[in-house]
């Protein structure tokens, strides 16, 4: 069953077309990955599944239920989670703050109850607290929990994001470009952390990547993006023998 | 280890029980207490100011420390509840208590209907807007005939509680007090609370906030909100202790004094807030010695604190 459908999805800024009828699906508990050279519209199409940006056309489906052009936070809490290419943690808040962020739109007390400390109140809080050390702990983190974002090392600050993105409980999550300055040890244990993500939590997992060899090492089917159109769409053998693929990444002989 | 920012374990509360913090508040605590008993009506009068204040900045923290809000017409509510809670006993009769719920109501409408169309608006465009709302409310006082118009609004009714009634500047100090205890008991248990983290988020980063799940303009419209009805409540207490209001104690120039509060001492937490709330109140009074150069000294004090304690005088941690 597709957990996520794409069907002819358009975007353009102005009189510039991004994106150009995109249809795609993502299998409920696979690995999927989005590839294509910079600039292709990978990141924008990002945008426009998990609502920061408007579609100006086609349409979008979680689970079977629309989400074209509905608000952030609403498709997050229908189950859809995300991590930003440039690390955006609330680098100010220690680290267990920004796990338990995650939990917000799946808990509900607000200030009134706050104030007068509820006892459903301080069980909620106490739940939330330990869901985040739960995703914490799922990452590796765990040990610094009290310290402040903003001083973790660039490795574990892409964990804590992906703690934090896991927190939301989501049926799907969408990694934009999760190797991004990691070093070849730290990609390999991205690489388990991600299977791990499928097969533990059976979360799906939808991924933007450059390095090649990690999407082809991790991803059951890969989507191909050159000039905000879909090129190819396949197993990764399938992808790398495409002649059209070698064309979008090495040129073609003159 | 430099950024080791607390060392609790998970599951206790943390920040609770820092005695750096704790120490100095009971003994701050202790001295308010005792105060009056010592101190002439002068002292216990700019002290009542101060805990006006502290109230005030509590209030203005949550929109601007919490949630990350530029707000300059914060005055604005503190002047929906002195009027409602005047004109409700002066014109209507009403028992002072029942006044403040009826004030929380009118500051909850006055913050949505300024707060719903303009938060969806980054913040440079909402220090614009509420700087005109301020005024708005300011003006319509100054023209409306059940407000007084410009001589403002006389003959507000003493409050009584169990027979006793709130008379002398000694009472209204106590009377303060509590609400200032009050005000930033609801302050601490909404900022360790699911909503307060939230409001954090969104001033940290309001994007990654959103794609977290949280509607980011809701979280600010029910911390405006929240501002708005602690303001008011102040205005509630402040008419009951000047028995005359008029629109010229509700100027710009009140806003930005307790933004300059919030600012001064640190905003984002608790006890710096309050620190600035109380410089706030005295500075102009242990000032009266510099006559005329007031206002100089004033500035001077202001830009070293500035140049010197850029996040306040006694910052948030965190920053």
């Amino acid at each position: 069953m597709a957990l996520l459908k794409v069907r002819d999805l358009r975007l353009s800024f102005g009189g510039l077309k991004v994106l150009h009828d995109i249809s795609f699906s993502v299998e409920k508990g696979a690995i999927n990955s989005l590839i294509g050279p910079n600039g292709a519209g990978k990141t924008s199409l990002f945008n426009c599944l998990t609502g920061f940006y408007k579609p100006k056309g086609g349409s979008i489906s979680l689970g079977g239920r629309p989400i074209t052009g509905l608000p952030p936070h609403r498709i997050t809490a229908l189950g859809l989670a995300r991590t930003f290419q440039n690390i955006r943690l609330f680098k100010e808040m220690t680290v267990l703050e920004n796990a338990m962020s995650g939990q917000h739109c799946r808990s509900r007390h607000g200030i009134v109850s706050a104030i007068l400390h509820l006892p459903a109140q301080r069980r909620e809080e106490e739940a939330i607290r330990a869901a985040g050390m739960r995703w914490l702990d799922f990452v590796g983190i765990q040990q610094h929990a009290h310290r402040r974002a903003g001083g973790l090392s660039y490795g574990d600050q892409r964990r804590l994001e992906l703690a934090r993105a896991l927190a939301s409980a989501p049926e799907l999550i969408l990694l934009d470009e999760p190797a991004a300055g990691l070093n070849e040890r730290e990609k390999l244990d991205l690489v388990h952390l991600i299977r791990r993500i499928r097969d533990e939590t059976g979360v799906t997992v939808l991924l933007i990547e450059h390095d090649m060899g990690l999407v082809m090492q991790v991803s059951e089917k890969i989507v191909v993006f050159d000039y905000g159109q879909k090129i190819a769409d396949g197993p990764p053998e399938a992808v790398r023998a495409d002649p059209r693929v070698i064309e979008a990444y090495l040129g073609t002989e003159e | 280890m430099t950024d080791e920012v607390r060392t609790m374990p998970a599951t206790a509360q943390p920040r609770l029980m820092r005695w750096s913090v704790v120490l100095p508040g009971l003994a701050a605590l202790a001295c308010a207490l005792v105060l009056p008993q010592f101190a002439n009506a002068y002292v216990t009068e700019v002290a009542t100011t101060a805990l006006l204040y502290v109230v005030l900045c509590l209030g203005l923290n949550i929109v601007v420390g919490y949630a990350g809000l530029l707000d300059l017409g914060y005055a604005a509510f503190f002047a929906v509840g002195a009027y409602t809670s005047g004109i409700l006993t002066a014109e209507f009769g009403f028992n002072f208590w029942l006044t403040i719920p009826v004030a929380m109501a009118a500051a909850c409408v006055a913050g949505i209907i300024i707060g719903a169309p303009t938060l969806r608006l980054r913040s440079d465009y909402l220090a614009i807007v509420t700087l005109g709302f301020g005024e708005i409310v300011r003006i319509i006082a100054r023209n409306l005939d059940i407000t007084g118009g410009a001589s403002g609004l006389i003959g507000i009714e003493r409050p009584e509680i169990f027979g006793f009634k709130l008379m002398q500047v000694q009472h209204f100090y106590y009377a303060f007090l509590v609400l200032a205890l009050l005000t930033a008991f609801v302050c601490l248990s909404v900022e360790r609370s699911r909503m307060g983290r939230a409001w954090f988020y969104v001033r940290y980063d309001e994007d990654a906030a959103a794609g977290i799940g949280i509607n980011r303009v809701t979280a600010k419209l029910q911390a405006y909100m929240m501002g708005a009805v602690i303001a008011s409540v102040a205005g509630c207490l402040y008419a009951a202790k000047m028995t005359a209001i008029s629109p010229e104690s509700f100027t710009f120039n009140q806003s930005l004094l307790i933004l300059l509060g919030v600012v001064l001492g640190g905003m984002g937490r608790i006890p710096g807030v309050v620190l600035g709330a109380v410089l706030v109140a005295l500075l102009p009074e242990v000032l009266r010695g510099a006559g005329t150069y007031r206002p100089l000294v004033t500035a001077v004090a202001l830009l070293a604190i500035m140049l010197f304690r850029p996040n306040g005088l006694w910052p948030d941690k965190r920053v």
